[in-house]
Order: C-alpha cells, then structure tokens, then sequence
C-alpha cells in the first residue's frame, strides 16, 4: 500500500453525520463539556434535513387546546400499525414540544398563531394540527438554526470526509472510524470514546427517490458490520407524492403540506378516489363525502377528517391501484389539485417552495393547474435497534439517532414525526454517549488492523484496469430494487432479488476507477456501494421474512396483518462483519406496552 | 436526434481547460442531469458538488454560460441555443472541476456572535407573524454563497476577504438585528470589522439570489442606516457611552444554559 497519509483525531464523541440528529446531539454532548467531533460527507448545512418541508410534530397544542403527547402518542403507535418500539414513540410524543421550544432559543423563526404562538398545521395520521413549520421549508430552519447553534459552540466540523468504516478495541468496543477526504482523497482516522451514528437514509438504492446521493445507507451498514442489529429493515416508506415529470426529476418529494391545506388527490375521471380506500381501522375518524372532508379543513369538530390525510402508506398504496387499473394520469401518476381549492395567494404563501419547485422544472402554476404526481421512496423506518432512552446499539460504544435508528416509526412513519425525531432522540444520544462515557468501561485501544483493512479495499478499484464503472452498477441496483423490493412485493420477485443482490456483489468487487483519489465521484460511489448492497439485502431478507402486510411493506401474497407477526421485529445480524458476509435473521419480540398505555390505545381494538 | 453540448471546465489549483461534451438531449433537463449523465459515462471523475437536485440545498452552484447558478434548477431548454459553457464559481479557490473551496464562508460564519434571547416564559415566546416575517426572508438563505460569487468587491479582490462578510453575512446580521427576542449588539462589529462599508449597492447580489431574497434592499440597506445612525448620531453616541451593552462575543453567547 502507498501513498496513505495517517491524520489522526482523538474525540470524546464522534458524531458521523451533520444532519438534525447529529447537530442535536452534538449539541447536547458538547453543553455537557465533552469533546466533541462532527463527521460529514457534505458541506455543514447541506444535510438530507434541509429537504424536509412540511413540519416537526410536536403535542404544543398551540391550534388545538385538546391536543396533548397521549394523542400524539396513539397517532404514532397507529401510523406505524403498533410495530413501534412504544417507549420511543412515548418518549417522542411526551418531548417533541419542548425540543421545538429550545429552537426558538437558538433563533429559529416559526410561523405564528394570531396570539403570537407557534402555528401549527395538518398532516397524515395526526388527529390535531400539530406541526411547527415555516411555510413549506421547515427543514431548513431546523438545520440552519441547529448549525448555527454548533458553530457558535465553537465544535469541530469535519466536512466532506466520508466514513469507510467504524473501528473496534481488542474487547470489541467501538473505538472510532476510518474514512477520507473527498477533496484530496487522502485518509483519516478518528478515536473516540463513543460514536453517535446519525447518518440518515437509504433511498438511493431505489430507483424512483426523493433522496439525494448521500443517503447509501452508510450508518446502516457500518452498524451491521461492528456488530449492532438492524430491526424493521423491510419497512420501508415510499411517500405518495413525489413528481412524475420531467422524468429527470422523478421522485422529488411535493410535501404533504398541500394536502393538509387542503389539496386533493383525483384520477383522470376527475374522481376524489381516496373516499373508496379508507381501512376499517381508520373508519370512524374519516369522512364519507367530500362536503364532509371540506368542512373539517375550517374546524376539525364540524367533520371528520379527509382520506387524502390518511397515513402515507394506506395513500401510496391507493395510488398504486388507481394507475394500475388505467385511471391514471398521463405521466403515470395522478393528479393532486389545491389550483381548484384554494386562492393563488394563499397558495404562494403557504407552499413557496412548491409553487417554485413545479414552475421552474415542470412548468407547471399549481396556482392554475393540477399537479402530477405518484409515490417516491423516501425513508427507512428500519434501522439500528437502539434503547429507547440512550439510543445506545448492540454494539458497546455506539450510538444511533434519526433516520439511521429503528423502532421509532413502527412500520410506517407520519409526516412531521421525523424532524421531531431527530431533535428528540438527537439529545437523548448525546446524553447516552455521555453517560456511557461516565461509566468510565470505553474503548481502550484501536484495532489498526481493521483499519488498514478498510482503506486496501478502498483504494482496490484504482489497481484494477478493466473492471466496471461503478455508475452502471449503481444504475442497475436502482433499477432492481425497484421492481423486485419496490412499493409492492411478493415471494418471487424477492427471491430473484436476492439471487441478483447476489451477483450485484460479486460487480461490486469488480468496479474499477479512472482519475486520481481528489475529489473524483466515480470513486466516492464505488466506497458507497458495499453499504447500498448491504442495506438492499437487509431489507429483501426482511420483506421475504415478514410474511404479511402492514404499514410500509405490502406482500401481494400475504394482503393481511398478522397479528402473529405484529409482535415481533426481525433482527438482522452479520455473520462476519465484512460486507459481503451472509446476514442472519432472528426473531426479535416486540416491547411489551405497560397497561397505562395500552389504554390509551384502547379505543382501537 | 437533438444533442447538446457542454463546455466544461476541468482542472485544479494548478490550471486546467476546457472539456467538450456532446450528448443526446432528453426532456426536461437541468444543466445537472447533463453533468451527472456526462459522470455516469465519458467521465466519472467530473467533479462537481450537489445534494438535493431540488433548490433547497445550494450545494451545486457554479457558472453557467458565465453567470452564478444552481445547476438543479436551471433548465437547459431555457439557455440560449448552442454550446452551454459551465464553469466553477469565480470568487473561491478551485479544489477540482467544478467544486471550489468555499470555507470563506465557514470563517465568516463563526464569527457571527449568536442570537441572545431573554429566558423563555412558560409555553414558549410569544412573537407575531409581521415581526418575524422580516427575519424569515433572510432566513430563507440556502447558503448557495452565489452573493458572495458575484459580489464584486471579493470577486475581483481577494485581498478584501480579510475585511468583508460580503452580502450572505451582511442577510445573516441584518436577520439578527431584526429578530425580536434578540439583544445583542452587533453594530460596532459590522462596521468596524465586516466591512458594510464596503458594498456600494450594485444589487449584484439580489440578482443571482435563487430564493430571490431581497439582499439590497431589505438587508444591505436597512443595516448600513442602523449602523452610521449609531455611529454618528451624538445622541446614540452618548447613550453608547453612558450605558454601553458589554459586547457579547459569539462564546459568551454560546454558553447559555440549555434550557
């Protein structure tokens, strides 16, 4: 091996990623006056949160007097069809309004109420208008607010440094990670005394995504590897409206906000088909005609509400089956009208970004016209299983906060939930790492070996002449878990997804890289690749284990729930801990729910 | 079959020229569906720098045909017919091809001292939309740094850095000023070391802004009239020496208790 540089950091807390959950953690580990190191694959401030439009969900009850964390808690248990790991929905739903508060001390600007409250909107699932927002860019001001707030701190930011790979002691303690520079190529080693993995997604392993190039699943896969479990890896969210055209821009996200202020979705017979999708367990809270639905957007006591405001599972789904049967629209969505319902002025206020969005790429005024639209992969409610308070992993020394950990959302997530999420479980990180490095039991050494390992795999593609361009094998990877692991599944597409991920990982160690190690694209996607395939296999096995359907995994072959299977995760270990090594699969039992809870959940059964 | 050409700058710190690509056209494109097509075939080494592909991050600024844009939201069908010439932003230090270093911007950043904010009361700050919709404006900032590209007293003078926030920062001050719970003082520290002085109101800047924020108007102008009103008004002077707010540094103000 030449040519390999040896920087080296020393933290108390590593933090690998700098979106919501990272910046809040870091944050909070930082107050608490530990050492505290930011890892980004990006610049600071660019983070898949900044993407985030429509709100951060919180019981503040600031529009609703009624609201309180007991009906957030029983939305979310119900959006995620009760696979939750409850304690982190209770914790979540009890939490979020005081995390919200904390922004505006740090200087987040919210949209307010006539008395000079934090105004808060509908979405999906949740009975109350509950989401803090800021027009329809909500995650930029968190991330903005939560950096700036970082930097004022004086907390070291380490930017577009991709991690390879986490670093154990001799006892098996997670004792850091070895990565690059993207702009010079050269390695880096961190040590720490506790890593928090906060590196969000994996939608890019799909095909049609609102995510953007760095959600690989690298925290996913890395959590794999070191030795933690990954839970819920089949349930995975693909949100209803993403645009369908141009095709360029096939996946971006259209936020739920326009249905929440009132957009509807309708099939080319101009029909409002969500009123014939509505599931038994949904019943008695949504309306049975439009008259009725319209009422309920002034004053939620005057209706109940409207099914376009169903979870986002149920709605992708219903898309689904109206393009299916030939009532689509001619891009091969639908069509989602707020043109027709609300004035342009309000329209402009309320969803800038929308209005933006559609009439510089599409050149569509959604002031005038419908918009097209159909379900996009957007998040992974798998992930890292944690314990809910300290969001501490299997693995002793690791941590996992945001998307990246597991549990939270059950099988499908609400929107608003996720941005509170990470403000929620980014502190609750910082504290565990805290605390576990309190405890004094922390890494003691650093296994050199492994990292010398990783960065010989790294630099492999330079040395080989002929191999493959890692784009096409990108490119075909996208392609296959869309059609095999996409929004509908059934037990052969599975299993022929399996043979070829199979194959996907035999290109993978073939891909080969033109150009130098500074800042060179084609290489930094061959270093994503093993993580994509890992996470690909994690959620194949998973969707071919769970042999029904519920929330975000839909088995064509097993249409039902099972409550057999309602009670348990699967959990998903590596057998070696290389990322081609086999996964093993185990039965993980659900939390059991104290009684006080469960009441509240009653009114369900 | 239609096509289209690109001139792309590829180099680094040592130099570089130009590269031409010719490619089919497809429907809809942006400049940056061109560029990720001519990565995922004749050059996968290209390097350029993008997140969100939807106007929401500013990461994939460059120049297009000369003038700062995001390439994810320009249209090529909205460009002049013929050959499209993409280059880095002018203003920072090319890394390679299309990526610069942009942590000019970073510096400046910490420097800025933090938002202090009296205690909160039970059930959060009570604030009203007509008071925060200013801040919000300025708060809409991608952070694309195209401002600070095309703003020509640092394009064309890097000695200036040393001395000019330039207008990204100038947004960011003026949000602060304009915050309603804030109660800092930040006057001194514009004039004396981030050089507004310096900005003669071309608007340069509000003319590339992507969120079309009105940097000049809005921001630029309202904070040079705050801060000569303090400057130079005897009354404002007196009161400044009588009963001076110690002036809080962006660590000072970063150790307030979480609450």
């Amino acid at each position: 091996m030449t040519d390999v540089t040896t920087e080296h950091h020393e933290y108390d807390v590593l933090i690998i990623g700098a979106g919501g959950a990272g910046l809040r953690a870091a944050i909070e580990a930082g107050q608490r006056g530990l050492k505290v190191g930011i890892v980004t694959k990006s610049l600071l401030g660019k983070a898949h949160t900044v993407m985030a439009e429509g709100g951060m969900a919180a019981a503040m009850g600031n529009v609703y007097p009624e609201d309180n964390w007991m009906v957030h808690f029983r939305d979310t248990m119900r959006g995620g069809k009760y696979l939750n790991n409850y304690r982190m929905a209770e914790l979540h739903a009890k939490e979020a309004p005081d995390r919200v508060w904390e922004l505006e001390q740090w200087g987040a600007l919210f949209d307010r109420t006539k008395d000079g409250k934090i105004l808060q909107r509908d979405f999906g699932g949740h009975r109350f208008a509950r989401l803090a927002h800021v027009g329809d860019r909500t995650g930029l001001e968190l991330i903005r607010t939560l950096q700036q707030k970082v930097v004022s701190m004086g907390t070291d930011v380490f930017m577009e440094c991709k991690v390879l790979q986490l670093v154990h002691d001799a006892e098996g303690r997670v004792a850091g990670c070895v990565g690059y520079w993207r702009a010079t190529g050269e390695f880096v080693t961190f040590r720490a005394k506790a890593v928090i993995l906060a590196t969000g997604g994996a939608g890019k392993s799909w095909k049609f995504t609102s995510n953007s190039w760095e959600s690989t699943g690298d925290g996913h896969a890395m959590a794999l590897w070191a030795g933690a479990k990954l839970i819920d890896m089949e349930c995975v969210q693909f949100h209803p409206t993403g645009m369908v055209w141009p095709l360029s821009v096939r996946g971006l996200l259209v936020t739920e906000g326009v249905r929440g202020d009132g957009g509807v979705l309708r099939n080319s017979l101009g029909e409002r088909f969500m009123f014939n999708y509505v599931a038994p367990m949904f019943r008695a809270e949504t309306a049975e005609s439009e008259e009725e639905a319209d009422k309920w957007y002034d004053d939620h006591s005057a209706g109940r509400r409207a099914p376009e405001l169903l979870p986002r599972d149920e709605v992708s789904r219903a898309i689904n089956t109206e393009v299916k049967a030939g009532r689509g629209s001619p891009h091969g969505g639908v069509f989602l009208d707020i043109a027709s319902r609300r004035s342009p002025e309000f329209i402009r206020r309320r969803l800038p970004s929308m209005y933006h969005q559609f009439m510089e790429l599409a050149g569509v005024d959604i002031t005038r016209e419908p918009m097209e639209i159909g379900p996009t992969c957007h998040y992974i409610m798998g992930g890292v299983q944690v314990d809910a308070d300290s969001q501490e992993t299997a693995a002793p020394g690791l941590f996992a906060a945001g998307e990246v950990a597991g549990g939270m959302h059950g099988a499908n997530r609400l929107g608003g939930n996720s941005l509170s999420d990470l403000i929620v479980f980014g502190r609750r990180a910082g504290i565990g790492a805290a605390e576990y490095i309190e405890a004094g039991s922390v890494a003691t050494s650093y296994n050199q070996g492994e990292v010398d390992e990783a960065i010989a795999e790294a630099l492999a593609p330079f040395e080989r002449s002929d191999g493959e361009n890692p784009y096409d094998v990108q490119h075909d990877l996208q392609e296959m878990m869309q059609s095999n692991v996409g929004i509908i599944r059934n037990q052969s597409e599975l299993d022929a997804a399996i043979i070829a991920l199979d194959e996907f990982t035999v290109r993978v160690k073939n891909v080969s890289v033109k150009g130098g190690r500074a800042y060179n694209p084609g290489w930094n996607l061959a270093t994503d690749l093993p993580a994509m395939i890992s996470v690909s296999k994690c959620v194949t096995n998973g969707a071919l284990r769970r042999q029904e359907s519920r929330g975000g995994h839909t088995r064509e072959d097993f249409p039902n729930a099972d409550p057999e299977l309602g009670k348990l995760n699967f959990a998903q270990t590596s057998d070696g801990g290389h990322w081609d090594d086999p996964v093993s699969v185990v039965e993980s039992p659900i939390l059991i729910m104290p009684d006080e809870l469960k009441a509240l959940l009653e009114e369900d059964k | 079959m239609a096509e289209v050409t690109m001139r792309v700058w590829r180099g680094d710190a040592n130099g570089g020229d130009f590269e031409t690509f010719t490619l089919k056209q497809n429907e809809g494109e942006v400049v940056l569906d061109v560029i990720h097509r001519i990565q995922a075939t004749d050059a996968p080494d290209l390097a350029c720098r993008w997140n969100c592909k939807a106007g929401k991050c500013g990461s994939c600024s460059a120049e297009v045909n000369g003038k700062p844009r995001l390439m994810c939201m320009t249209r090529m069908d909205t460009l002049p017919k013929g050959t499209v010439t993409v280059t880095p932003m002018k203003a920072f230090p090319i890394i390679r091809d299309l990526v610069t270093d942009v942590s000019f911007n970073y510096v400046q950043a910490a420097k800025v001292p933090a938002l202090l904010p009296p205690p909160m009361p039970e059930g959060g700050y009570r604030m009203f939309q007509e008071d925060v919709e200013r801040g919000q404006e300025f708060r809409k900032c991608i952070e694309c740094f195209m401002c600070q590209d095309v703003c020509h007293v640092i394009r064309d003078h890097e000695e200036n850095k040393a001395h000019y926030a330039g207008p990204r920062f100038f947004i960011r001050y003026a949000e602060l000023e304009m915050h309603p719970l804030d109660q800092n003082d930040r006057r001194d520290l514009i004039r004396e070391d981030m050089g507004l002085g310096y900005c003669n109101i071309t608007k340069c800047c509000t003319e590339v802004c992507p969120e079309h924020i009105k940097i000049t108007d809005n921001a630029i102008i309202p904070l040079k009239e705050r801060v000569v009103d303090a400057h130079y008004d005897p009354v404002a002077w007196l009161g400044r020496k009588i009963r001076r707010k110690p002036k809080t540094s962006a660590a000072d103000a970063a150790v307030q208790p979480a609450p």
